[in-house]
């Protein structure tokens, strides 16, 4: 299996270390190939998306990186060390089940999972009123974990993965269970973590949040990464779409239309040609077809799946929209 | 690809441990259930003292057997007479006597039909005169009572025994007395640590369930290598079980002391009592680790509470086998059952406490207790592999969990030992 590994660097003189560096990740289960020879290359500091729909190979991915297991095959590199527990302190995980001990008190819980990190105990405790004071749960700071609601259990989670100031943040479906508002909080949270220079890999299968976050996307289906590298990149595989709109229907005109025209009601619609659309303006303008509207749309992070990763993988995809809940 | 060092990027195995042990700890420590552990050795003695109290109620119901004189007026009292007078030396050897009936002259006395028809505490009948007893009872009683009555009727006869008096010479032990308390000294050390280990050992099994079933077991794994873990688990429940243990020893203390027990009553163990004190902490600590790190390993395959209760039978006939095995060599000190218990990792600290009761050297201890630590080592090591190996196949726990629980009792034993089954994800 061969990918792009994308480059991140554009427009500067020097590329970005590489946060992540894994090559041809293969690991089975029972003579299953949960993950197929996966290539990733994470700059340090980027907002980086794993997407593909459920059973696609996510978590297992993420998991052989941080090393909870093995790779069968292949070898990864994180944070610059090839076994990802001796780097564990710069590590922060929010697995996709959520759990935490029922009986612990929030700033507790909190203060465990940095100290889990090597966070000293008095310094987490410290540390973790102070960030659930500033995420809103200053009155459930002594409350036991069995006594919050879902939605501030797993903001507690979250903090607990963020306490220790990890350089790399890896979230496996962050935004699954949160509603729209904690959502939108979540997105802002991550865009405050890469502006101090941290890495943050998530995974999703709402393309939507990937789209309006990640500056580098790895489509993963069935076990393989068909696409890894630039949104811009996975957006341009498929090219624009032109909608025009004549006053006149016929006409000579017609002929300059490329072999892909589809009529859609009053509209036509086709690919955006090689050749760009200023020979088609010409046709338009000298055969009098009377241009009511012409625009061209570049595709969407959800289109580009489809054509990369097939139907039957974005079956399970959620296109979303801006603050729709997953 | 070039590693680059990471000082400091992780948490050494112990300080890992550390914190899973500290949370461990406090967790149980400040639980409504550590009431229950420390009331637990209370219900046995309870049951106990109830018990004994019925019996000994029961005992006195009973009350004590007593044997029935049918002679002439005359020699009933002769006999009388002379059992009070040999219950001075011979003690409760001699049954209490009463006179049944004066039997006249010529006239027969039917002792079965008076044994028959007794209600009380009649268990004997003796008939004829002092020179011819008649002896009617059971066969038991027979046998207990023969030689006391031939006794008796010979003294009521006047062939009046001489009784010199013994002078005595008290002396504090000998070697046949010395090594009969040593040997219940060892045996004492084995069933005490017997029990203390067992007490635990349900909680250790169960230990893992609560990070399985809460799903924090990914953020640990994601953390901490899963020996950490492990090891972590062992040392939370045995610093419990050391609370525990101080308070039912200070409790025991306080009890027996004002029962005026002293440990002076006990024969002293061959190492001296304050390193057998040391050496019991030590073969505990150990003993427990053992049996512990490979409950914990079982324990971990389990899903959920009911397979670890199903896990719990095994897993306490294992221990018994252990304790077996281990109080078979008291009596075989040297032969090949003592040095088999003695390499066998679960019983050499439950045989090396007896040694340390009944015999003085130390260096074999020093051997036994390296031994133990390696096998600990040893135990913790491949329990964490195969719970790592098992637990975080792939995919949500979900998978994984849908799977096991459609899995019988031997699918589960398969289960322990086969590379896992969940569903790729």
């Amino acid at each position: 299996m061969t990918m792009a590994t994308g480059d991140f660097s554009a427009g500067t003189d020097t590329p970005a270390p590489l946060a992540i560096d894994a090559r041809g990740l293969v690991k089975r289960f029972d003579g299953t190939t949960a993950v197929d020879g996966v290539d990733l290359a994470i700059p340090t500091g980027a907002i980086y998306g794993i997407l593909g729909p459920n059973g696609a190979g996510k978590t297992t991915t993420l998991r052989m990186l941080l090393g909870i297991i093995d790779p069968d095959e292949g070898e990864r590199m994180v944070l610059g060390a090839s076994n990802p527990q001796d780097v564990a302190r710069f590590i922060g995980y929010l697995p996709e089940e959520r759990g935490l001990y029922p009986a612990m008190k929030a700033y507790e819980a909190v203060a465990f999972m940095g100290a889990l990190r090597g966070l000293p105990l008095k310094q987490g405790r410290e540390k973790a009123r102070e960030l659930l004071e500033n995420h809103g749960l200053g009155h459930a700071v002594e409350r036991q974990i069995r006594q919050l609601s879902k939605g501030m259990a797993q903001t507690v989670q979250l903090l607990g993965t963020l306490v220790h100031e990890p350089k790399l943040v890896v979230l496996d479906e962050p935004f699954s269970g949160l509603d729209a508002i904690n959502q939108g909080k979540l997105e802002v949270l991550i865009r405050g973590l890469a502006d101090k220079g941290t890495t943050v890999i998530f995974s999703t299968h709402v393309i939507a949040h990937a789209e309006r976050l990640c500056e580098g996307i790895a489509i993963i289906a069935g076990g393989k990464v068909p696409f890894a590298g630039r949104v811009d990149e996975a957006r341009d595989r498929i090219p624009a779409q032109v909608r025009l709109e004549t006053r006149r229907r016929e006409g000579g005109w017609r002929a300059a239309l490329p072999n892909d025209t589809r009529q859609v009601g009053n509209f036509w619609t086709f690919a955006l040609p090689e050749s760009g659309v200023e020979p088609l303006l010409k046709a338009l303008i000298e055969g009098e077809a009377g241009i009511l509207s012409l625009s061209i749309e570049r595709a969407g992070l959800h289109d580009a799946f489809v054509a990369i990763a097939g139907e039957a993988a974005a079956k399970d995809m959620v296109a979303g929209e801006p603050g729709e809940p997953a | 690809m070039s590693t680059q060092k990471h000082p400091g990027g992780r948490l050494s195995l112990f300080q890992a441990a550390y914190v899973v042990a500290r949370r461990d700890f406090t967790a149980i420590l400040f639980s409504r259930a550590f009431i229950f552990f420390l009331l637990g050795p209370l219900f046995p003695v309870v049951v106990m003292a109830l018990a004994g109290g019925v019996g000994a109620q029961v005992q006195q119901g009973a009350g004590v057997a007593s044997v029935g004189l049918a002679m002439s007026a005359e020699d009933n009292r002769a006999m009388l007479k002379a059992g009070e007078a040999l219950s001075e030396r011979l003690g409760s050897a001699v049954p209490p006597m009463s006179e049944l009936r004066a039997v006249a002259p010529g006239e027969t006395f039917d002792a079965r039909a008076a044994l028959q028809k007794s209600e009380g505490q009649l268990a004997a009948v003796v008939t004829g005169t002092p020179a011819s007893p008649h002896l009617t009872a059971t066969e038991g009683s027979i046998e207990r009572w023969q030689g006391v009555i031939s006794m008796i009727a010979a003294q009521a006869e006047g062939q009046t025994l001489a009784y010199p008096e013994v002078a005595t010479s008290e002396v504090a032990s000998s070697a046949a007395a010395r090594n009969s308390a040593r040997i219940n000294t060892a045996q004492g050390g084995q069933v005490l640590l017997f029990l203390l280990i067992m007490l635990l050992a349900s909680m250790v099994l169960s230990n893992l369930v609560e990070e399985k079933g809460n799903k924090i077991i990914e953020v640990l794994a994601a953390a901490i290598p899963m020996d950490a873990l492990f090891l972590g688990k062992l040392f939370a429940m045995l610093a419990v079980s050391v609370v525990g243990i101080a308070v039912w020893g200070t409790t025991a203390g306080i009890v027996l002391t004002a029962g005026g027990v002293s440990l002076s009553d006990y024969a002293m163990p061959g190492v001296g009592w304050p390193m057998f004190m040391v050496l019991f902490a030590l073969y505990f600590g150990m003993g427990y680790l053992l049996l512990g790190a490979i409950f914990l390993t079982i324990g971990s395959q389990a899903k959920t509470v009911r397979e670890v209760q199903t896990l719990s039978m095994p897993a306490t006939m294992l221990q018994v086998l252990v304790f077996f095995l281990s109080s078979l060599t008291i009596t075989n000190a040297g032969g090949w059952i003592d040095w088999l218990g003695m390499a066998f990792p679960l019983s050499s600290p439950f045989v090396m406490v007896a040694h340390a009761a009944m015999d003085e050297r130390l260096w074999p201890h020093a051997l036994a207790l390296g031994w133990q630590a390696l096998c600990v080592a040893l135990f913790v090591r491949v329990g964490a592999s195969m719970f790592r190996k098992r637990v975080m196949k792939s995919g949500p726990q979900g998978a994984i969990k849908g799977k096991e629980s459609r899995r019988g009792p031997v699918g589960f034993v398969r289960g322990l030992f086969s590379k896992g089954s969940a569903a790729a994800r």
